[in-house]
């Protein structure tokens, strides 16, 4: 690896203008905008899938009930997509902003798919996008229908893209080096084949569930609590525990399953940052809780459950795990990060699996709608999935440390050294300003919708409670 | 094949400007022609359903020219940073004006949004029309392919160390702000009825003579400034097609709107913008960004992605474009018309 690092920097004249002083904000820019912008796409990929299942079952049964539960998600849905799609132009510009040299280094190939998912999902979910909402009602059911079925393909389309971005910076195949030093891509189709992609995509995927079936479980729950709305709250509840129990239990397996085996084999700095493991071992544990000291090489006050570790890793009891002591410290990623933010992850999706099986329980013994217990803790769950996905998205991220391409090129080596720290900072003050700004603003849409409710109200209903909203403000 | 991809974004651009266009110049206008929040709905109302999908061929362009010229997107991207950064702020104020306008029924929170849209596309079409003016002058790339420009130094064009803003480029900005405000017009006018209509009619002919007095001084400005500019047109003078079309487009605008035949006034003035963006591609070729120092120029050679790259694009490129197209075709057929009040979405 380290070999083949140097012959980059050799042979790329502008590798050698970096002082790497100014890495660490361009990170902190790009991956608070990252994260920021991930709020957003998380909740609408999951919910345009659950939309699309209501417009289904409105096609099939008639039902009024199901069309306005659509429009009633619709409008939740469309400001977050919104602002997915207005804070995610930065990130897709980000790339030549705040990471020039990366650009210039790997934009031959990676170029390919950020272009694709402009061409091939942007155009569709947009298109679709406006035809769904300003449409739905002049031709027709079915075009409707098919609108929103275009919105769900495209956003899921998208997400395929940016991950064939994401997974071969994780895992960087298909590619060859030019004599200038830049990379170019040699076969377009491995980028899309890549192993890497298959387990991330579908873990992904299984986390935008997570969020979008808790949230409508949770405004579900929220309406049968207050008594209020008792039809729409109880197709909510049951849509959002159906759903969110297989997406819960498939985050964990198969997909999650899939994704530490493939960290355990390709990215061996990471695994030991996530988990703990300071010491190689044969059996390695699995830590549970305990704070990693990294002074101490070890864990600290640790409950493990021994030898598990190295079976889920390898399937088998006694394989060897390679520990931080293995791995040259300049090939460390930042393991306070990378351990918590897994752990987090991890520790939170075990109780969304237990709960939401609870859950499934009662609801198929019809006890669910009047277990006030477990209605509370379904509406008190729906911010927690923003973590879950989240933090997944920190260990991977981090994780990768240092590398930007992994293996092949140091994040320190691709960032925009022309742009100066004192600009950067200037743009994250402006970025945190208006990212605020988009929360207040989002949440006052929430409260607003879901105080309003499915039944569409009439116009001096809403004239009062535009005055309400205006006396709470 | 480089020629090809050079050709093909800047047909992307050229459609972001075309279609997006008319949904700026729209926010520039509403709060002057549009007097009562009926209006004003209205104006947002005509734009509604596709200023989204417009916006989507600034991203579609940003990514392919991330993946045919990754190393001029690289050195453009972060050597323009700073008013690209405010670029991508005011696009997300001005979409979220479109999208939570009519959350709420109050008067307030009505102006509120009116105003931001306002500020947001008339201050995206300056810095569009900046932006193009400093590819036009020259920006001081270095010797490692990189370079960094301040917003400002002395605003002069003939400055070794020229900022985004100097009095060329901001003429370019103002350009650009006329020729929006008339194309917007001129869709609103053909989106609407009485009364709007009639006063989007006047907003095109005053814009117009602006327009006319802009584009003169403009030109004169860039071959005073640029004379080497003129030579594609010199050495292949089939090229002076593109002027002549941006003329023809122009003197169609000032004729039409004397005929009240809004289709033609709005086609027009999509003739203009597409003659004004192939001259300008045109007169560059082969240079995607000179250089104050010309040696440093990037070119479509020096700058692009690799053979099979831009070979392999190209594929799926064009199915990808065509699809687009088709839905673009369907979406504003099915949106055809003229708005009216109380028609809204969802």
């Amino acid at each position: 690896m380290n070999a083949a690092l140097l012959n980059l920097a050799d042979l790329h004249p502008v590798l050698a203008l970096q002082d790497g002083g100014n890495v660490l904000l361009h990170r902190w820019q790009f991956g608070f905008n990252l994260i920021y912008h991930y709020l957003y796409p998380q909740l609408t990929m999951g919910l345009i899938f659950l939309i699309f299942v209501l417009e289904t079952l409105y096609l099939r049964r008639r039902d009024e009930v199901f069309k306005k539960a659509a429009n009633f998600w619709t409008k939740l849905f469309a400001p977050a997509f919104v602002i997915g799609a207005v804070t995610g132009i930065p990130l897709e510009f980000g790339f030549g902003t705040n990471w020039a040299v990366f650009s210039t280094v790997s934009g031959g190939v990676i170029g390919q798919t950020v272009a694709l998912e402009g061409v091939f999902a942007f155009f569709v979910e947009s298109a679709f996008l406006g035809l769904y909402l300003y449409g739905g009602e002049a031709f027709g059911e079915r075009v409707r229908w098919f609108s929103s079925f275009m919105i769900f393909l495209g956003s899921w389309a998208s997400g395929y893209f940016i991950l064939t971005v994401n997974s071969w910076m994780q895992n960087p195949i298909g590619y060859k080096r030019l004599p200038n030093g830049n990379l170019a891509i040699e076969h377009l189709w491995k980028l899309f084949l890549n192993p890497w992609l298959f387990h991330q995509y579908i873990h992904v995927i299984g986390g935008t569930i997570v969020v979008g079936s808790f949230a409508m479980a949770g405004v579900g729950a929220f309406y049968l609590l207050s008594k209020r709305d008792i039809e729409y709250g109880r197709l909510f509840v049951t849509t959002g525990v159906i759903f969110g129990l297989v997406a819960s239990i498939w985050m964990i397996y198969p997909s999650g399953d899939m994704e530490s085996q493939a960290v355990a084999e390709h990215q061996p700095a990471k695994l030991a940052a996530m988990e703990g493991v300071f010491e190689t071992q044969k059996g390695a544990p699995l830590t549970i809780i305990g704070q990693p000291n990294a002074q101490e090489m070890k864990i600290d006050n640790p409950i493990e459950l021994p030898k598990v570790l190295s079976f889920l890793s390898y399937r088998s009891f006694e394989s060897k795990i390679t520990g931080l002591a293995g791995i040259p410290r300049d090939q460390w990623p930042p393991v306070a990060w990378t351990y918590y933010s897994y752990h987090i992850m991890v520790g939170l999706g075990t109780i969304f699996a237990g709960i939401m099986v609870l859950a499934a329980l009662m609801l198929w013994r019809r006890r669910l709608f009047d277990s006030r217990k477990m209605l509370w803790i379904l509406m008190l769950l729906t911010p927690f999935p923003f973590l879950t996905n989240t933090f997944g998205w920190i260990t991977t991220e981090v994780g990768r440390q240092p590398w930007i391409i992994y293996g092949v090129m140091r994040t320190a080596q691709g960032a925009s050294f022309n742009v100066n720290s004192g600009n950067v900072y200037f743009t994250i003050a402006g970025l945190a300003g208006i990212f605020f700004l988009l929360s207040v603003l989002y949440v006052l849409v929430v409260l607003k919708e879901v105080h309003a409710g499915p039944e569409p109200v009439s116009e001096e209903d809403e004239a009062g409670l535009g005055e309400e909203v205006e006396d709470i403000l | 094949m480089q020629t090809l991809w050079f050709i093909l974004v800047a047909f992307m651009l050229t459609m972001y400007v075309l279609l997006d266009g008319f949904d700026l110049g729209a926010g520039a206008i509403h709060i002057f022609v549009a007097t009562d929040d009926q209006e004003r709905r209205m104006i947002l109302q005509s734009i509604g359903p596709v200023w989204d999908g417009n916006e989507v061929w600034l991203i579609a362009s940003g990514g392919t020219l991330f993946f045919a010229f990754p190393t001029l997107y690289a050195s453009s991207f972060s050597g323009f940073y700073l008013p690209l950064m405010i670029v991508l702020w005011l696009l997300m104020i001005r979409g979220l004006a479109i999208e939570l306008r009519h959350r709420l029924h109050n008067p307030l929170w009505a102006s509120f949004w009116d105003g931001l849209f306002f500020i947001g596309s008339a201050l995206l079409a300056i810095f569009y029309g900046a932006a193009l003016g400093n590819v036009i002058r020259g920006v001081p790339v270095g010797k490692s392919g990189y370079f960094f420009e301040p917003l400002w130094t002395n605003f002069s064009p003939t400055n070794s160390t020229p900022g985004i803003l100097d009095w060329y480029t901001v003429l370019t900005g103002l350009l650009a702000l006329v020729t929006l405000i008339v194309h917007g017009s001129s869709w609103v006018a053909l989106k609407t009825e009485d009364p709007l209509n009639t006063r989007c009619r006047s907003v095109v002919r005053r814009f117009w003579y602006a327009g006319i007095i802009l584009t003169a001084l403009t030109t004169i400005a860039t071959f005073s400034l640029r004379p080497e500019m003129f030579s594609n047109f010199s050495s292949r003078p089939w090229g002076f097609v593109f002027p002549l079309i941006a003329l023809a487009g122009l003197a169609g605008v000032g004729y039409y709107i004397r005929s009240y035949r809004d289709g033609a006034v709005f086609l027009s003035s999509c003739a203009y913008i597409f003659g004004m963006m192939t001259s300008t591609a045109f007169a560059l070729y082969p240079d995607v960004l000179p250089a104050v120092n010309p040696k440093n120029s990037l070119t479509v050679y020096n700058a692009s992605a690799s053979h099979y790259g831009l070979t392999v694009g190209l594929v799926w490129w064009s199915i990808g474009i065509i699809l687009a197209a088709v839905y673009f075709i369907f979406i504003y057929r099915l949106f055809r018309g003229k708005v009216r009040p109380g028609d809204e979405g969802y």
